[in-house]
């Protein structure tokens, strides 16, 4: 009786295995999963917040196309921005936008960023024991018209910060952000608010500096960065170019 | 009952039983086979896809058998140009030289595939009930290339779901309202087996993704005419024919337009030279050869 071996959570890309019936291992098969890679960031001030998105789609060492979008624009006041594998990205937004319409239709007004952080939340955890492979920021205003930004693990563990990166570039990323934000150890216990007291044009120029930085290092990160600034007017974008190798 | 093994571990604390002391016991051991242990407590259907565990004889693919190669496609100012080979290989061997990879959809649609013939041919057979619906609806309108291109991806990623992929590379292309947003666009589009999807000016898959998508970076641009189109698509294939092991010199353009609808053409072949002196000696200038 042939058995499959167990699929293993922490390893996104493991091969499903077949065994013959007499207990032989034959070669892996294929993955259900690749890495597309990508950088995503999200910083929130007091009255604006600023998600970024690389536009770099690849697969193994090869570009496949240099305009893609990692940003899903919910409302004016909410955007997830997810990094990973773009089939899954493009289902999870899907669903995402299909149940915001429903929201919007059964409340008469749009979602709040804390509701569709609890949504993205329930939404990843569904599919527990075969994750979407996204790696996941949801960002806006609050109710209050300050900047929030949630970030996401896989299966949906989540935690509201004052900024945070995702996807290829993150480590690259994160530490500059850490320096620069001046943030409050996040082992403080009560933890302290990350959120920025820079004004909105200091916080765009660290967000574009840190992604030209990353750029150069990451293969996976470059060609284009777009940008969506939400403030209480609505939401702007804004295209930063980035090299092309 | 044996008592329950406890930590003495200064780091786990007392009473505490770690990974290390996870033995097996007497009530594991003792306990009674539980056949239906994997099945859900709620009698509902398990969600397994493994046709094995199932009980089902057939096999989820696990690797292709006849395969299609690269295939390319470039936007231009009247349309889109789709070429690939028309080679089915059985592995390294050249089995069926007369394949045709790229199929017609409806008057502003072709659908071109590398990997698996026999997934293709399926994917096909679907695309055949697609059009028939959309004829009998009997409004008129077709379906645009972006619409054919969406429910590909769905296919497409829907059985890799279920862990069963279509072992194919989709290439979509056409012209058509919409498929941009304005009228009379060209739509360019890629659906992989894992249903990673794009979008864009010029599209690649398998071997052509190193070799001819360096080339249209290079020299495509969405308002080429159909001459220098052509000449891009032969160039592009002779590259792909030289360098790639598995693609014979037989190839098929297809050509979809405002105007003139789908035309795919004849299989030709293109002049190749193997009497390069690079080729005959390649390392003969290299720094520190002989």
């Amino acid at each position: 009786m042939a058995t499959v071996a167990p699929y293993q959570l922490g390893n996104p890309l493991s091969k499903v295995h077949a065994e013959a019936a007499d207990g032989q291992r034959q070669h892996a098969a294929w993955s259900p999963y690749d890495d597309n890679g990508g950088t995503v960031v999200a910083v929130a001030g007091e009255d604006y917040c600023i998600v970024a998105a690389s536009t770099r789609m690849s697969t193994g060492f090869s570009i496949l196309t240099r305009d893609a979008s990692m940003l899903l624009q919910l409302t004016d006041k909410v955007v997830i921005a997810s990094a990973g594998m773009q089939a899954d990205r493009k289902a999870l937004h899907k669903l995402l936008q299909h149940r915001n319409v429903m929201y919007q239709h059964n409340h008469g007004r749009p979602m709040s960023v804390s509701a569709t952080a609890q949504l993205l939340s329930n939404t990843l955890y569904l599919k527990r024991f075969f994750p979407f492979y996204t790696f996941n920021l949801c960002a806006g205003l609050d109710e209050q018209g300050r900047g929030a930004v949630y970030n996401y693990d896989a299966i949906g563990s989540y935690e509201r910060s004052g900024y945070f990166c995702q996807g290829s570039g993150k480590e690259l990323i994160q530490p500059v952000l850490d320096n620069q934000l001046k943030a409050a150890s996040p082992l403080l216990l009560p933890p302290r608010s990350t959120i920025t007291a820079l004004p909105l044009d200091q916080a765009l120029d660290l967000v574009k500096d840190a992604f030209v930085s990353a750029g150069e290092r990451d293969i996976y990160t470059g060609d284009k960065v777009e940008i969506l600034i939400i403030t209480k007017d609505g939401t702007r974008r804004d295209e930063l170019q980035l090299k092309l190798d | 009952m044996l008592p329950r093994p406890t930590s003495h571990s200064k780091a786990l604390g007392p009473g505490v039983a770690g990974p290390e002391l996870a033995v097996a016991t007497s009530a594991v051991l003792d306990r009674p086979p539980q056949p239906g242990a994997h099945l859900p407590l709620s009698g509902a259907a398990p969600c397994a896809v493994d046709p094995a565990a199932l009980g089902d004889p057939r096999q989820h693919t696990k690797y292709p058998y006849v395969t299609g190669t690269s295939v390319l496609a470039i936007k231009y100012k009247d349309g889109v140009l789709v070429g690939c080979d028309t080679l089915g290989a059985y592995g390294s061997t050249k089995r069926y030289k007369n394949t045709q990879r790229i199929v017609r959809v409806n008057s502003k649609c072709v659908v071109a595939a590398g990997g698996e013939i026999s997934d293709f041919q399926y994917i096909s057979n679907l695309l055949d009930e697609l059009t028939t619906d959309d004829y009998r609806t009997d409004d008129g309108i077709e379906l645009t290339p972006a619409e054919v291109y969406a429910y590909l991806c769905r296919v497409m990623y829907n059985r890799r779901n279920k862990f069963d992929p279509l072992w194919n590379s989709l290439v979509v292309a056409g012209v058509g309202p919409g498929s941009n947003g304005e009228g009379g666009s060209a739509f360019v589009g890629m659906v992989g087996m894992i249903g990673t999807h794009y979008t864009d000016s010029h599209v690649t898959t398998g071997f052509a993704n190193q070799l001819a998508r360096p080339l249209f970076r290079e020299r495509q641009r969405d308002d080429m005419s159909e001459e220098e189109a052509l000449q891009l698509m032969y160039d592009a294939l002779k590259v792909c024919y030289y360098r790639d092991k598995c693609s014979i010199n037989k190839f098929q353009i297809a050509k979809v337009t405002g105007e003139g609808g789908v035309s795919i053409s004849e299989p030709f072949a293109l002049d190749m030279r193997w009497d390069y002196k690079m080729f005959a000696q390649p390392t003969k200038w290299a720094v520190g050869a002989w």
